[in-house]
């Protein structure tokens, strides 16, 4: 019987032909602590009566959940973390640094092959790395630190094949959307998703890293890719630390499900409240008024991101009565964005601009809150009720074109339609 | 592994902010503050109704979203005595078992808000009190039951230093 994609890449870490269903005591990689987190996991590590951590290389602690440290609590927590950081020579990730699932593999901590733990949920980010990635609580991330290994079921996996290209004013989050619309909140829940396809020849790695972020909205333990052509050249541009390892899934595997995309079908979309997988066309909403408009978070923050939606806030200006926040995935793309002319930009059509981080993701991040009342659209992966402080306020997702383009008019709008007209004008 | 008590039906996609919201997580590092705030933007004021021994049923997904181990941590401290759930989201599934919350997988027809429940998680079986019938899940692998048995991951770890054997069938004595 051949074996999926996470079969394979598990079977190597176990040391032994592992399959769907099993239940495995599995090495790891690199695990990941933020400071979002109660329990805290150096209070699970203290309680647990450990004394050193299994291997500091391959621990590192990222500052992001409360990146301006913004109440005396999170200043604390993350004083914490760094005495025992610097207690057990485990490499601190601080404020203002950026995401984890951005940073880590920007510095090179994540390879093909790896098995990474996290205690964030969106970890299956890291899949666009060729890596099965996943998120956990405190406790199993204070036991990884003890140990170097974790308690995994073995996932059975849906295959999505891409095909085609998207279009201008269509994004990977749109993708990642009809994704939503197909699976559901659930419909990947306890499975791997692994990604295929024609169409990831044009998927850069930011693009994937946006499909593997949301498939933990669809209920996903993991969500692979291919080391191909794409990764490989990206890899060859950052500090890679380590030698990785190349996996491909059996012609003869078994999958649970297999969903095909189309991407040249797609039109922008976007999830209404409160749930990720409330999908619809975006212009189903077209005219509905915003106040609030949020771009950023761990979907949405990169290069690429704030290039579109500078692109359509390029010398206009915010609607009157919108606030738009934008926060850079990490200092390196916040110096990037710096360097092309992206955040002046961004600022003179009136974005306030947050510190690397989650911003804008929830409550706890203390940035981009909206009022009772007020409708949000975000580039973010959740719109849970209550979510940004409030269960009185509307949380619409959608790519950050489109989020710019809401901020520019005031109401959701077509992104396609202002880029028509920045097209024309050039 | 049995309890017996009060059911509270939830609906489908109960996430973990609805459970416990970042805001109130990121606020107290002592999470037994946090308990009276247990799923105060779906049902306000359920912190403070909620008995030592009830029992918490749901639909579908239950657990969906964060990481946050906060969410089965803070069930557990307001006195819930475990989850009937048609399915759970992984990370709180694992989390639950982490921290000894425990759970059964089981379509709950039929169960209203206030029933008298009897579940044996061991076994997998709901029984209703007030209207009779039982219902069969799928109980947990003996792995996970052995981890729960012994009150959590952090308590199986400093007592026997390393993780149950997968391959190993077989019960912890509580």
């Amino acid at each position: 019987m051949g074996q999926t994609l996470a079969e394979k890449l598990l079977s190597a870490k176990v040391g032994r032909t592992v399959e769907a269903g099993e239940l495995v005591v599995c090495p790891v990689d690199v695990c990941m602590a933020h400071d979002g987190n109660r329990p805290l996991v150096t209070d699970v590590f203290v309680r647990l009566g450990a004394e050193r951590v299994f291997d500091p290389e391959r621990i590192k602690f990222v500052f992001d959940h409360a990146p301006s440290s913004h109440i005396p609590l999170a200043a604390q927590v993350q004083r914490d973390m760094c005495t025992f950081a610097r207690e057990q020579g485990i490499e601190v990730i601080e404020v203002g640094e950026g995401i984890c699932h951005q940073v880590l593999p920007e510095r090179g901590h994540v390879v093909p092959g790896d098995v990474v733990v996290g205690t964030d949920s969106h970890t299956t980010t890291l899949g666009a790395f060729h890596a099965f990635a996943t998120g956990v609580g405190s406790t199993d991330l204070a036991v990884v630190m003890k140990t170097g290994r974790i308690w995994l079921k073995v996932p059975s996996s849906v295959r999505v094949i891409l095909r085609g290209r998207l279009r201008a004013g269509v994004y990977a989050k749109d993708v990642a959307l009809a994704l939503l619309r197909a699976l559901t909140a659930n419909g990947a829940t306890y499975k791997a998703l692994e990604f295929d396809g024609p169409a990831l020849a044009h998927l850069g790695v930011g693009e994937r890293m946006t499909l593997a972020n949301l498939a933990m909205e669809m209920g996903a333990k993991a969500a692979l890719f291919p080391c191909d052509a794409v990764l490989t050249e990206w890899l060859r541009q950052r500090p890679t630390r380590r030698p990785w390892q190349v996996f491909t899934p059996d012609p003869d595997a078994r999958y649970d499900r297999v969903v095909e995309l189309d991407l040249d079908q797609l039109e922008p979309l976007v999830a209404a409240p409160h749930r990720p997988d409330n999908v619809h066309p975006l212009k189903a909403y077209a005219g509905l008024p915003v106040q609030v408009a949020i771009i950023g978070t761990c979907v949405n923050g990169r290069y690429e991101d704030l290039r579109e939606a500078a692109r359509i806030l390029r010398g206009r200006r915010v609607a009157k009565g919108v606030r738009l926040y934008v926060t850079p995935a990490s200092r390196e793309v916040y110096r990037r964005c710096l360097a092309e002319g992206v955040i002046a930009d961004l600022m003179e059509a009136g974005a306030v601009i947050g510190v690397p981080g989650c911003s804008g993701c929830t409550a706890a991040s203390g940035f981009g809150l909206p009022a009772p009342g007020e409708r949000v659209i975000s580039s973010g992966n959740r719109n849970f009720k209550g979510r940004l402080g409030t269960p009185e306020a509307e949380v619409f997702l959608a790519s950050p074109a489109a989020v710019a383009t809401a901020a520019l008019t005031g109401c959701i709008t077509d992104p396609r339609t202002v880029l028509r007209e920045e097209a024309m004008a050039r | 592994m049995r309890a017996r008590g009060r059911a509270w039906v939830f609906g489908d996609d109960i996430n973990t902010d609805y459970i416990i919201s970042a805001a109130r997580k990121q606020s107290v590092r002592d999470l037994s503050e946090a308990a009276r705030y247990l799923m105060e933007d779906v049902r306000p004021g359920f912190g403070s109704l909620v008995r030592p021994g009830d029992l918490i049923v749901a639909g579908q997904n239950f657990g969906c979203g964060s990481s946050r181990e906060a969410a089965p941590v803070v069930i557990k401290l307001a006195g819930v005595a475990g989850v009937v759930a048609a399915s759970f989201a992984r990370i709180f599934y694992r989390n639950a078992i982490n921290v000894g919350l425990p759970l059964l997988e089981a379509a709950p027809e039929g169960i209203a808000d206030g029933d008298e429940v009897e579940v044996d998680f061991a076994a997998g079986t709901v029984r209703n009190l007030t209207r009779g019938g039982v219902i069969h899940g799928r109980p947990l692998p003996a792995f996970m039951r052995r981890i729960l048995m012994a009150g959590g991951l952090v308590e199986y770890f400093t007592r026997h230093g390393q993780y149950p054997d997968p391959m190993v069938e077989g019960e912890e004595t509580p």
